[in-house]
């Protein structure tokens, strides 16, 4: 019973396949061939394109007739998600990019390495002038770049520098995360405290920014005697520092100064602090830095509940355009790295002025 | 001589009852941390009376941090709880759904200003709709396991990669904060009450939990349908809707989270907020000695699991371990769990002790 069953369903399927088939091969042979190849690249294109705003993709559509004078740019960013910084910077690209500056644009958005890189595959096939990258990933990018350069399009890096040799790109725009430390622990130096006990939140381990700035305070800290009461990662999490906070002030030990490598991880700590009714900011017993200077973070400092935040200058955007001017007008760039300028802010120094042009 | 062997095996078998009651495991757990911590330093247990800088009293110290901060995870693992038994799978997508739930209460605090001087509409408006969207995420999960049959744990994938962006879309990609003081008591304190208000939170869920798992049908069939997902068809139990319903149930504590950790810091960070949580909070339910295939589960256990967990994070915290290598010692405790829990093992312990094995069988 059950094989007359499967074999009248295999005899179904046979004469299925070969209606279809005749079908098939009634229309024109070359046909279904020549659709498919037709179909999937429009099908690839239309997908890239999402990402991108729908200007990007209706100004593409008039690139031809005005690229005598406008310049094609791919753009290629990691996720707008991923923290204030990501989203101040891709903000700052498409502002200065934008059709009013002059420039027909192309952006892909990802936080996949291979994907950024397809998307790279892409605009230079689409015969970008210029593509500008910020990797997800240090790695995997020789060949495309070398594609670039068989192809005549210039690459500049910003924001995160590749793997690859340094002929394949033209220059990279990039935060000296050391330098930040530095900057910051200069400051607490100037500060003249009796005693160094400091509370050290680190960043997620092995990000550059937790790498550079965490370098700075543990060097000064074995050369000038500070104490590091406690040096954990509190993975960029606020609620991560609070607990940490949290713990060394149940265990009480003393500290007078809190070493947050983001603004996220200065405020959890600060909401150990409130409440323990340990008083901290301008004057107070407790001094607390943070980096990254979002808005509400200097705004905190503006009240005097902080007293220092480290800028990671995300407005790369005029820097590139800078570049790419240069390069248009035959000048030859002077360096392979050229490092955003980055400023540290006093509390008791800051305006609202700087609150609203440098916060992000 | 008989005396002293009747003595043995009595004692033997009260030791086998008490191993095999499902709050040894959690409870074993916990007294070991906690007299580990005893005898590296008594201090742990100090609780003291303090004031905050608002000038409210709080208390404050280890035992008070592990109330508070583990009480996230006491409410998830209500939830998680169900699902595991309903489903045989786990639900991985929690961290992201807390995301998105702590996304939408403040879109519907703040409406489109980011910094608003009032609230839009009142708190527990804005609560309700949150725990609408939370539960429809939910039904949306149960739906593709309870219809559509995928594995818990590839059905959820799917919140758990695009859940943060969503929430991040919700609030177009802004960071809105809220100045509004009284929006911090549910994560914080209510003035003049020293107790952290999560706990509260947590023991209301708990205490309804309770309530609803007594005096309705949602135990027996939950396990009904996890023992046997077709005789439980057969006695008229419909198993596509209990299923959907713990994922729902999951969901309403979802929207609970989301409210807490949300107004902790009166912000949200997309990326890292209740980011790893779920494995936390399937720890909590393996831990509390349910089978993580599904069947019979003891609420309790999960409940006391969650903070079994969070004890040691405090502890480890305590004692200086890198943050960032906490999962590792977790991990050891999952190895250790599933090892125990395996048959194989089951029947080496079994026989290890004859004497308690023979009475069983008798």
């Amino acid at each position: 019973m059950k094989k007359k069953l499967v074999s009248a369903l295999v005899c179904a399927a046979m004469v299925a396949t070969m209606v279809v088939g005749c079908g098939g091969g009634d229309t024109q042979t070359d046909a279904p061939a020549a659709d498919a190849g037709t179909e999937a690249p429009a099908d690839s294109a239309a997908e890239d394109a999402t990402p991108a705003d729908d200007a990007a993709t209706d100004a593409e559509d008039a690139a031809p007739a005005a690229s005598g004078e406008m310049l094609s740019i791919g753009i290629i960013n990691n996720d707008p998600n991923e923290s204030g910084y990501r989203t101040a910077n891709v903000r700052n690209l498409e502002e200065t990019f934008s059709e009013e500056n002059g420039y027909v644009t192309q952006t892909f958005y990802g936080k996949e390495n291979d994907k950024q890189v397809e998307a790279a595959q892409k605009m230079i096939q689409d015969g970008v002038d210029y593509l500008l990258i910020s990797a997800a990933d240090v790695a995997g990018w020789d060949t495309v770049l070398q594609d670039a350069q068989d192809a005549g399009v210039r690459v500049l890096l910003y924001d995160r520098i590749v793997n690859a040799d340094e002929s394949l790109y033209e220059a990279g725009v990039v935060s000296d995360m050391a330098k930040e430390g530095e900057t910051a622990v200069a400051w607490l130096e100037k500060q003249g405290l009796e005693k160094y006990e400091i509370i050290h939140l680190q960043g997620l381990m092995g990000a550059a920014a937790q790498v550079g700035r965490s370098e700075a305070l543990t060097a000064a800290a074995a050369e000038k005697g500070w104490t590091l009461v406690t040096q954990q990662t509190a993975e960029w999490n606020a609620e991560k520092a609070q607990q940490i906070v949290q713990s060394v002030i149940d265990s009480g030990k003393t500290f007078n100064v809190i070493y947050a490598e983001n603004d996220d991880m200065a405020k959890g700590a600060v909401a150990a602090l409130d409440k323990a009714n340990i008083s901290h900011g301008v004057g107070k017993d407790v001094i607390v830095m943070g980096f990254d200077c979002n808005k509400w973070a200097l705004e905190e400092l503006k009240a005097g509940n902080w007293n220092y935040d480290g800028q990671c200058n995300p407005f790369q955007g005029e820097m590139l355009a800078e570049l790419i001017q240069k390069i248009e007008s035959g000048e030859t760039l002077p360096e392979k790295l050229i490092y955003m300028e980055e400023k540290g802010f006093d509390a008791t120094e800051i305006t609202q002025e700087e609150i609203d042009q440098f916060g992000i | 001589m008989g005396n002293n062997d009747a003595k043995k095996s009595g004692g033997s078998s009260f030791f086998a009852e008490l191993t095999r009651n499902q709050l040894f495991i959690p409870m074993a757990a916990l007294l070991l941390l906690l007299v580990f911590n005893l005898i590296m330093d008594p201090g742990f247990f100090k609780i003291t009376l303090g004031y905050n800088s608002a000038g409210y009293p709080v208390l404050s110290g280890f035992l008070i941090t592990i109330l508070d901060s583990g009480s996230e995870l006491a409410i998830l693992a209500i939830g998680m709880t169900l699902v595991t038994a309903a489903t045989g799978g786990q639900d991985i997508s929690v961290g992201a759904a807390i995301a998105i739930s702590g996304s939408v209460l403040l879109r519907m605090l703040c409406g489109t200003n980011t910094r608003p001087e009032t609230l839009v509409m009142p708190v527990i408006l804005a609560f309700l709709i949150t725990c609408v969207v939370a539960m429809l995420f939910g039904a949306f999960n149960g739906t593709l396991v309870a219809v559509f049959g995928i594995q818990p744990m590839i059905a959820t994938l799917i919140l758990y990669t695009a859940g943060r962006s969503i929430a991040a879309w919700v609030n177009n990609n802004e960071l809105p904060i809220i100045t509004e003081p009284s929006f911090a008591y549910y994560g914080n304190y209510i003035p003049g009450c020293p107790i952290p208000t999560p706990f509260f939170i947590a023991m209301i869920c708990v205490v309804v939990i309770a309530l609803i798992l007594k005096f309705t049908t949602l135990r027996l069939y939950t396990q009904a349908v996890g023992i046997n997902e077709y005789s439980a068809k057969l006695n008229g139990l419909n198993p596509v809707f209990i299923k959907i319903l713990s994922f729902v149930i999951l969901g309403l504590c979802v929207a609970v989270v989301g409210l807490i950790k949300v107004s902790r810091f009166s912000t949200i960070n997309y990326s890292v907020i209740a980011k790893d949580i779920e494995m936390d909070a399937i720890l909590a339910v393996a831990l509390g000695g349910n089978a993580l295939s599904g069947g019979k589960f003891n609420m309790t256990a999960s409940i006391i699991g969650a903070y079994v967990i969070q004890c040691l994070t405090t502890t480890l915290y305590k004692f200086d371990v890198q943050a960032d290598a906490l999962p590792a010692y977790k991990a050891v405790v999952v190895i250790v769990l599933v090892v125990l829990s395996a048959p194989i093992v089951r029947e080496k312990l079994a026989k290890l002790m004859p004497k308690s094995g023979n009475r069983e069988v008798a």
